[in-house]
């Protein structure tokens, strides 16, 4: 069971207390946007065998949106971090680092 | 290869069973072949079979990371039905369920098809009217399927608690002809019959690159060597995603942990498939007597093959209230799958982007029931270019937004 911790609220609590809400950090396409533009941000995922960002949802406490780095094997919590980033904080990704050396993900790594 | 039979059986009674061959060789790879399929799956090992049964292509291999029939064709609950609201979806279902019928005498292979019949309970008004559309959408595809009512679930489930705590059971579809088979048989069958066509099945080899010239595929990097090819099928489920990453192009793909579990043998009760869906559980009965159990996916991608605790803990309480005789059942097993699932649930058989591969995935939780249908659908779009039965699933869908959507008909595991 994952244990996240609400970077909103502060609030520690077990997976079930929370949603998950799919990718993070995706750049958004709207009116005007390319087929192939527009494709890649609705449907193409990165689905990685390993590290993934992603947003979370404090269903039960705060109700607030966050951000968390996650392993999607060993199901390891790297950190969350406030939605209100462009991208991960230094601290996560070097904790990422330690783990799984030469990571990436889309743009940053 | 020696025909199975039950004079053949007979014959190694008499000589204390030294007679029987191994059901497929284990050849080293060979330089090139015509068609590479990746993935030794029912999925991967039934393309292979159609390809050289229905279109003559022998040339062909299936590169396998693990053991033949090791990843989800080995973890999944066994259940197979076509009672679908899409005309797409139901075509290539039903056509998987006609072929399951006489799959055994077609390979010569017991894989155990049981037409045991399968109820989807309706537990909510919502659910009575969307099951009672997709019975009339059956009728017009040609899918035997009927809208029964509580009693008559009684009748066929004794077992049942009708008006349950929560749900009461308001009727159900039922398909007398779906079922369930061997999960293992299936792959096994598939592959002895694909290694007695001349086919090289070759295990714990694990493709980790795929080369390219331009934009064409020419063959696979794995660590038993380079091997080329003109052709190359991904049919790797919850792997999708890393296989196109490595060939350079995305899915509109996720992969989540799917679990199921069993219990202790207890005595026949229950000679039916049901699938509860508002309470989130299924369950059947094997034939060695285990009650066999699933339920929902994890709320979050990753590949643990394990699933969470507290989903288990959900499907349970749901069978619990809907079967209360189960309550004091002890679980022998859990286990987790991969499943490869898409924004609409339904599955991407489909040319790609790199000329010469193609993809065959994203079947979700419902993979096991498909994969003769699949297999039969998917060897002719690799063979001919397209297939009446794998058209409407292309990868273009996505551009089109043109869904097959499963996702409100299902709700859940299918």
């Amino acid at each position: 069971m994952l244990i996240l911790t609400c970077p909103c609220c502060g609030v520690t609590g077990e997976e079930t207390e929370f949603h998950q809400g799919g990718e993070a950090h995706l750049k958004r396409f709207g009116p005007g946007a390319s087929d192939d533009e527009f494709h890649t941000y609705m449907f193409a995922k990165e689905n990685p065998k390993g590290v993934h960002f992603e947003r979370w949802r404090h269903n039960n406490g705060c109700g607030k949106w966050f951000h968390a780095a996650r392993d999607t094997v060993t199901l390891e919590v790297y950190g969350t971090y406030p939605a209100q980033t462009l991208e991960p904080p230094k601290e996560i990704r070097d904790a990422i680092t330690a783990k799984r050396p030469g990571w990436t993900w889309r743009e940053f790594a | 290869m020696k025909h199975y039979s039950a004079f053949a059986v007979a014959r190694e009674a008499l000589r204390y069973h030294m007679g029987w061959e191994r059901a497929w060789a284990s050849p080293e790879p060979k330089k090139k072949y015509d068609v590479i399929i990746v993935g030794a799956g029912g999925h991967g090992l039934a393309t292979a079979y159609y390809l050289g049964k229905n279109f003559g292509i022998t040339n062909v291999a299936i590169l396998e990371k693990g053991w033949l029939g090791g990843g989800n064709t080995g973890r999944n609950t066994t259940i197979i039905r076509s009672n679908y609201l899409q005309d797409p979806s139901a075509a290539i279902y039903e056509k998987s369920r006609s072929l399951y019928e006489t799959l055994s005498q077609d390979f010569n292979y017991n894989v155990m098809y049981s037409p045991r019949g399968v109820i989807m309970l309706a537990q909510t008004e919502h659910e009575v009217r969307g099951y009672q559309r997709t019975a009339h959408a059956n009728a017009l595809q040609g899918v035997t399927t009927e809208f029964i009512s509580p009693q008559r679930v009684k009748e066929i489930v004794p077992i049942i608690n009708l008006d349950g705590p929560r749900y009461p059971v308001l009727g159900g579809l039922w398909q007398a002809r779906a079922g369930t088979a061997r999960h293992d048989a299936v792959a096994w069958g598939y592959a002895r019959a694909c290694s007695a066509m001349g086919m090289d099945i070759i295990q714990k080899c694990e493709v980790t690159g795929i080369s390219r010239e331009g934009s064409k595929v020419t063959g696979v990097t794995t660590n038993r060597g380079d091997i080329a090819c003109d052709k190359l099928g991904l049919v790797v489920a919850g792997h999708s995603g890393h296989l196109a990453d490595m060939a350079g192009f995305r899915l509109p793909i996720e992969s989540v942990a799917l679990q199921a579990l069993v219990s202790e043998p207890i005595k026949p009760c229950m000679d039916c498939v049901v699938m509860a869906n508002t309470v989130h559980g299924y369950m059947s009965q094997s034939d060695k007597g285990e009650m066999v159990i699933g339920g929902g996916t994890d709320g979050y991608n990753n590949y643990t093959q394990r699933g969470s605790f507290h989903h288990a803990e959900e499907t349970v309480r749901a069978l619990v209230e809907t079967f209360p005789m189960v309550a004091r059942l002890k679980m022998l097993r859990q286990w987790g799958g991969i499943v490869d699932v898409t924004g609409d649930r339904s599955p991407i058989l489909s040319k790609t982007p790199v000329e010469g591969i193609f993809i065959n995935a994203g079947w979700g939780t419902g993979g096991f029931k498909a994969i003769p249908g699949s297999g039969c659908g998917f060897a002719e779009l690799m063979a001919k270019g397209h297939s009446p039965l794998c058209d409407e699933f292309g990868l273009d869908r996505f551009y089109q937004g043109r869904f097959i959507d499963e996702s409100v008909a299902a709700g859940v595991a299918h």
